[in-house]
């Protein structure tokens, strides 16, 4: 749907499995993961978030900012836990820690944005009789990835406007007037939206 | 008197849709630079607070969540290009989660006063951060297993939390005297 998505394409058993049950896991695992004390158990949970790794085959130049990201926070997060807290629960903290990004940031490189979206589709559509429109989710993704992109260049207007009045350092300057065109904005896409009978029923 | 609606009318749609987008800019763009400092300042994180007092509770928070699940799902929207799941999961987690939170009681306050000034906004900003610490402390100290431990990393933030509360007040206070008639106002109408 949208370029700009942290998707990496694959064809591995992770990239064909259904988004729901791979999410439904990640968070079990997340779960699981601020429970668990043993070190023992969250190194065995590692391991097998890593060997998600090797099966997906993530290509080095997806992984490799990952674990410079991990080991930076790890040594930060490992320093003051053990100045704070001893050893013991620094190496826990930091297991826990790793463990979950890792595996959190594994199912987003193998489920593409529109699997996800028609899989929250499928999933509310039971909730239609309570004035759910399933339709709906699909819609505002889009609206608001395009909305994303007029508001970037608007942005950028502004920006510009404010250093031409050599007022490029004061917040105000910007944000005011981002802001006011960001609404008008909305009231204009709201009239468009409403002239297409969205949001009537 | 007609039954409330329970669908969303057009106009509120777009506020919810355009608002989340400006979240998402506030992360894509570079920071912005305050006073004499060279550092940029990341300002993503007052726009949950923007939300609620400029477009109420209903739609703020709407807003924030509906930017919250376009992070979750994949897009990197937040600020260093981070997005997916693995910023939920993650020990600052609960932050995210307190935007949430956060819209809301910003949004509730700023619509139940019966002024809208400077103080009462800045009010609004500031428990909208309190609301954010409320839930993102918390989540912290599960992970690290010490709620204490959790608080006092936190303190790094609050000087600079402080600083975007109050320029966010006065940021709101501007729009809303620039575009009257932003909020919904129940209090007036009734």
């Amino acid at each position: 749907m949208t370029p700009l998505g942290l998707y990496e394409p694959g064809g591995s058993v992770l990239h064909r499995a259904p988004a729901g049950p791979k999410l439904l896991t990640v968070v079990a695992l997340a779960a699981a993961v601020v429970l668990l004390d043993s070190p023992w158990w969250l190194g065995g949970a590692l391991a097998a978030v890593l060997a998600g790794y090797v099966v997906a085959r993530v290509p080095r130049r997806r992984w490799w900012p990952l674990v410079r990201t991990l080991v930076i926070v790890s040594v930060v997060v490992f320093a003051v836990q053990w100045w704070l807290l001893g050893a013991t629960t620094a190496a826990v903290v930091c297991l826990r820690l790793v463990t979950a990004l890792a595996a959190a940031s594994l199912f987003t490189l193998t489920t593409r944005v529109d699997d996800v979206v028609s899989t929250v589709e499928r999933v509310v559509r039971p909730l239609q009789r309570f004035g759910v429109r399933p339709e709906m989710v699909g819609l505002l993704v889009g609206l608001t990835v395009q909305a994303i992109a007029t508001l970037s260049g608007i942005a950028g207007e502004v920006r510009a406007a404010a250093k031409a009045r050599g007022a490029d350092r004061s917040p105000t300057a910007f944000v005011v007037p981002f802001l006011v065109r960001t609404l008008r904005h909305a009231d204009q896409l709201g009239e468009a939206l409403a002239a297409r009978g969205t949001g009537d029923r | 008197m007609p039954a409330p609606r329970v669908s969303l009318p057009a106009a509120d749609l777009a506020r919810v849709v355009v608002f989340a987008a400006f979240i998402a800019v506030l992360g894509i763009f570079p920071g912005i630079y305050f006073g004499a400092s060279g550092v940029p300042v990341v300002i993503q994180n007052a726009g949950p607070l923007l939300a609620g007092v400029l477009l109420g509770a209903r739609r703020g928070t709407a807003a924030v969540l509906l930017f919250l699940a376009l992070t979750a799902i994949g897009l990197p929207l937040l600020s260093g290009g981070r997005g997916g799941l693995a910023p939920f999961v993650g020990p600052s987690g609960g932050f995210l989660f307190g935007w949430i939170l956060s819209a809301l009681v910003a949004g509730l306050i700023v619509s139940r006063a019966p002024k809208l000034n400077l103080p009462v906004i800045g009010l609004a900003t500031l428990a909208g951060l309190l609301a954010d610490y409320l839930i993102g402390i918390p989540f912290l100290g599960a992970y690290l297993g010490d709620l204490g431990a959790a608080a006092v990393q936190s303190l790094v933030f609050v000087p600079g939390d402080l600083c975007k509360v109050a320029a966010t007040a006065i940021i709101a206070a501007v729009v809303h005297r620039a575009l009257p008639g932003t909020l919904p106002r129940t209090a007036q109408t009734e």
